[in-house]
């Protein structure tokens, strides 16, 4: 007994003296900064402008319980990361975002990239068919095939992954408006190549809401199109088990301008509106949840967007638990896809921009993303050539397997930095939650103007720091080269394209049986009008070939279109 | 050379009437001789005057009568002139009404200019309502003029208007603030907008109940309250209608013509207010203002002297263009 | 008289890309003009009509989709063939140097500015050019 009160004694003189010793080293230091400059021509903080703490120390995890808030990788509530083993298991999918021009270009432009070593296929589609229109609708005029790949039919669908085993590959499309009808062209294309819906793996983007936030490619009002995603979350968790049907994103609103929290927050708040939603509807959230995935930007400040993705899965996992109760763990997971940000790049000397990128990338794995796009050095000239995409390509891989990052898990676990960072910025998101919940929820706030408010201003500030020069951008306010050549090669869409697609179009609407295309379009319609699952009548009439606009005009008979206010 | 502007005006030649509206801006002392051409045309046309709080939802009320008025009568045309603020440190100005007039953009026989404030005191209203003059005599039928409803001078614009429509929407505050700000002596019709917000139906008895303190006599005109949801066009054509009551209530007797030399008095008052107070600054001199008030504080003059020295300066002679708007 | 030079900041197509149309609108308030802001999916008649309603000094297009050479020649003709010839055609967005040089060689824009130009060199460039008339 005397021994354990003398060993208690003398543990707490130890630990009062290694305070004392804390807290001299730490005046001490203090003390010196008083007399250090510091640099006056920029500010010390985020990407974001958020201030950075110059020095973290145990002190501000003072609070912070391992077991509790950090855990083991795998392990709820998954700050570490979703699997037990991460990247020595599997490394994350090399999924280039990719389309251009016809369906038999980007199918080139597939093949190429897969014999590259991509691991995963994503489709980047053009403007017109992102916004339901068919390649020959007059308002498509000028941009068939320029920023994506024209797919006005199934045949162009079948065109797109002839001689890719989509029973093989996984897919993910970049498809939110008509994402049902898209997903429809999808899987009836694969039924043609002899493969069955069970067996298909990919993603649909299909995240609407963050289209009224930030992206602007919708077609139909809110409610209507929590309306269709439903019937596509019901349909595919019984139809097509291994497809995510839900790729909710905080990319674009980034790319709109937002800060890393917004872009946190404004993501979950959108994901816990689709599971509400999908709940409303009768669909238990085990059933759904498993497969609802996420979708992250990769910005400059590597902390902070480690820190933001560490917080994003322990938010959820805690919010999937304890809020909506679900029970199956896979529904605590929160797993993303990264792309890289793209309103990082720049114009002039793009060459650095291979530079950004790798940084950037480098962020996302030690992040702990599924799976990463890298954007292209020319990407702010035109759409990627074969070279550049290639050096995006072997930037994952170098990064893959020469630098040995991958080699043991989320390393920057415990860093007094990171952990602090990544409190912080929970608590944060944390404030919006409760803002946004006061407002009336997310299609209220949407109603409002919340969202775009925030980032409009937050887009706005970011500006005015370059155009002040408080914050620096290499090749653009500084380091700038006078009378620059751009040398290397831009990849050029030809005029042909929109030709191409029209004779195409003409020839469908003129071969196929009309009759059986009418008819399956009013089952579209009816539908619509009653609360019957959409997917397996616009899958139906995918498999006449009725064109996307021919789909997307029945249901705007029903569900009228979007109009915006604009705020900014 | 001002006959073939005018004849390029009254056919309602697009080009030809934006150009002289930002004539009539920038240099109105040059278009006194267009607009003398042109007045006795733009008598014809019926102004709404529509102002009321910011976030009220005049834009998008704006758009949706305008769809109402061209709904009913195909052949009508209509003019509308959009009022938004000049930063006072930049002078510059987002001019963000055209925007929320979605449908109506794309009509042919619908006219939007927007304007900004430009700093102006009382010279806003000159020139708004020159443009105005411009729209009716180019043949719109209807001229809707919108502004924000704070500040002095966009409440003379919707004064210099025939019919004053003032815009509330419920949860923008305290309503017996709201109400208390000199927008309720001015309008002729109230309209509650976003109405199926809460507290609509209580803000709409505490207008109806403000209403009732003003001095009416009898004949008087007796302004209704009216409910809308701009967004759903739920109680605009009821808003419509009212409109077109008012207009004809205003053609009995001399009703229109008070009104409208009300409206021209309101006008020259405000040019020679600006007129005066661009006294103040002279291009030799600069900031007269400034140098009398220094000599106030030094103890050299009264404010009282300083007065007498500008209006003596005035009695003295000096030549000015009229002007419409302060250069600051 | 306190003239202010007049801007259509216009966003023509299917293009959602708005971003740096709105910074860019924003920044030209702050630098002393008036702006109208279109907002998204215009048609080039809707823009053109917006032009000659608000007797705009300078219309610019900002254009991400790969659709600029269309676009640009579009809104050019239009404004000519309703005598708008004096008012000047700018823009930004996703435009390679050689389309740049063509825009501009055929006199479909005066200027074009990459992403990342500061909003003040824009600023510049219009009152520079308007100011010369």
């Amino acid at each position: 007994m005397g021994n354990r009160q003398q060993d208690e004694e003398m543990k707490g003189s130890v630990r009062k003296g290694s305070k004392r010793k804390a807290d001299s080293d730490c005046k001490a230091w203090q003390e010196k900064l008083k007399s250090c400059s510091e640099r006056q021509e920029v500010d010390f903080v985020t990407t974001s402008s958020a201030p950075v703490d110059i020095l973290n120390t145990p002190e501000d995890l003072a609070k912070t319980d391992y077991f509790r808030d950090i855990g083991y990788p795998g392990e709820y509530p998954f700050t570490r990361g979703v699997h037990p083993n991460m990247y020595r298991g599997r490394l994350w999918t090399m999924r280039q975002f990719s389309g251009f021009g016809t369906a038999s270009d980007t199918n080139k432009r597939y093949k190429y990239l897969i014999k590259s070593g991509a691991t995963g296929l994503s489709v980047a589609f053009d403007f017109p068919t992102l916004m339901g229109y068919d390649s020959d609708h007059p308002r498509s005029e000028g941009e068939v095939g320029r920023c994506g790949v024209a797919v006005s039919s199934l045949e162009d669908m079948e065109t797109l992954f002839d001689g890719i085993p989509m029973g093989e590959v996984s897919t993910s499309m970049t498809i939110n408006g008509p994402a049902a009808i898209l997903f429809a062209f999808y899987i009836a294309a694969a039924q043609k190549q002899g493969v069955p819906s069970k067996k298909l793996r990919g993603t649909i983007q299909n995240d609407i809401l963050k289209e009224f936030i930030a992206q602007h490619a919708w077609i139909f009002q809110p409610l209507p199109s929590m309306r269709i995603i439903t019937d596509i979350l019901k349909f595919a968790s019984r139809n097509v088990p291994e497809w995510n049907t839900i790729s909710i994103s905080g990319y674009h609103i980034r790319e709109a301008g937002s800060t890393a929290v917004q872009e946190l927050a404004f993501t979950l708040v959108d994901g816990f509106a689709y599971v509400e939603s999908a709940i409303a509807e009768g669909l238990d959230i085990d059933e759904f949840a498993p497969r609802l995935s996420f979708f992250f930007n990769a910005h400059n400040d590597i902390f902070e967007e480690v820190a933001k993705y560490r917080a994003a899965r322990r938010i959820w996992a805690r919010r999937m638990k304890e809020k909506y109760k679900a029970k199956d763990p896979r529904s605590w997971l929160l797993r993303f896809h990264t792309q890289t940000a793209g309103c990082s790049l720049t114009a002039s000397q793009p060459e650095n921009n291979i530079v950004r990128v790798a940084y950037q990338a480098l962020a996302a794995v030690l992040g702990g993303t599924q799976s990463l796009h890298t954007n292209s050095m020319d990407e702010t000239l035109a759409l990627p050539t074969e070279k550049a995409v290639r050096i995006a390509l072997r930037t994952q891989q170098i990064l893959a397997y020469e630098t040995g990052v991958p080699n043991t898990i989320d390393p920057l676990a415990g860093s007094y930095f990171i952990e602090n960072l990544t409190n912080r910025m929970e608590a944060e998101a944390e404030k919006y939650f409760e803002k946004i919940e006061s407002l009336g929820g997310v299609i209220a706030a949407i109603e409002k103007g919340f969202f775009q408010r925030e980032i409009a201003d937050a887009a706005y500030r970011y500006q005015k720091e370059i155009d002040s020069r408080r914050r620096i951008i290499v090749g653009v306010n500084d380091y700038v080269e006078d009378d620059e050549k751009i040398e290397i090669p831009i990849l050029k869409i030809s005029p042909e394209v929109e030709k191409e697609q029209k004779r195409r179009l003409k020839r469908l609407r003129e071969s196929r049986d009309n009759n059986a295309v009418k008819k399956t379009l009013s089952a579209v319609e009816a539908a619509a009008r009653t609360k019957d699952n959409l997917m397996p009548r616009i899958i139906a009439a995918a498999k006449t070939y009725a064109t996307l606009g021919e789909i997307v005009d029945s249901l705007k008979k029903v569900f009228g279109v979007y109009h915006e206010t604009p705020i900014f | 050379m001002d006959k073939t502007v005018c004849e390029k005006i009254l056919s309602g030649d697009k080009r030809a009437v934006a150009k002289l509206i930002t004539a009539v801006e920038n240099e109105p002392g040059k278009c006194e001789a267009v607009m003398d051409s042109l007045f006795s045309h733009s008598l014809a046309a019926h102004r709404i005057g529509i102002t009321g709080p910011p976030g009220s939802g005049k834009s998008t009320l704006v758009d949706a009568l305008t769809v109402s008025i061209r709904r009913k009568k195909p052949t009508s045309s209509v003019g509308i002139i959009a009022i938004d603020p000049s930063s006072p440190f930049t002078h510059g100005a987002l001019l963000g009404d055209r925007i929320r007039m979605k449908r109506i953009g794309l009509d042919e026989n619908v006219f939007i200019r927007s304007m900004a404030t430009r700093g102006a005191l009382g010279g806003l209203c000159a020139a708004a309502s020159d443009a105005a003059d411009i729209l009716a005599a180019s043949g719109k039928e209807v001229v809707m003029v919108e502004t924000v409803g704070v500040g002095q001078s966009e409440v003379e614009i919707a004064q210099i208007s025939d019919t004053c429509v003032v815009v509330f929407c419920p949860g923008t505050g305290d309503a017996i603030q709201t109400l208390k700000a000199g927008l309720m002596e001015i309008g002729e019709i109230f309209v509650i907008n976003k109405s199926d917000l809460e507290g609509a139906d209580r803000f709409l008895l505490d207008v109806r109940a403000t209403l009732e303190l003003r001095e009416r006599e009898k004949g008087d005109w007796e302004p209704p309250v009216i409910k809308t949801v701009a967004t759903e066009e739920q109680g605009i054509d009821e808003l419509l209608k009212e409109i077109e009551r008012h207009r004809d209530y205003l053609s009995f007797g001399d009703r229109l013509k008070d009104k409208r030399v009300e409206a021209v008095a309101k006008k020259i008052r405000g040019l020679v207010r600006n007129t005066l107070e661009s006294s103040l600054y002279t291009p030799d001199e600069g900031d007269q203002l400034r140098t009398l008030s220094e000599s106030v504080l030094s103890g050299k003059v009264t404010p009282h002297q300083a007065a007498r020295k500008v209006i003596e300066r005035i009695r003295g002679g000096r030549q000015w263009a009229i002007g419409n708007r302060m250069k600051r | 008289m306190a003239k202010r030079i007049r801007i259509l900041v216009a966003k023509p197509g299917l293009d959602g890309h708005d971003r740096g149309a709105k910074v860019v609108a924003a920044g030209l308030r702050d630098s002393g003009m008036e702006v109208i802001y279109t907002g998204l999916h215009q048609t080039p008649e809707a823009i053109v009509e917006s032009a000659i309603q608000e007797d705009v000094d300078v219309v610019g297009l900002s254009i991400l989709s790969g659709a600029h050479m269309t676009f640009f020649p579009k809104v050019r003709r239009l404004l000519n063939e309703r005598g708008a010839n004096d008012i000047i055609l700018i823009g930004g967005g996703i435009i390679p140097e050689e389309d740049v040089a063509e825009l501009k060689k055929t006199g479909a824009a005066e200027e074009l500015f990459p992403p990342g130009t500061p909003v003040s060199k824009i600023a510049e460039f219009i009152k520079k050019r308007v100011a010369r008339g």
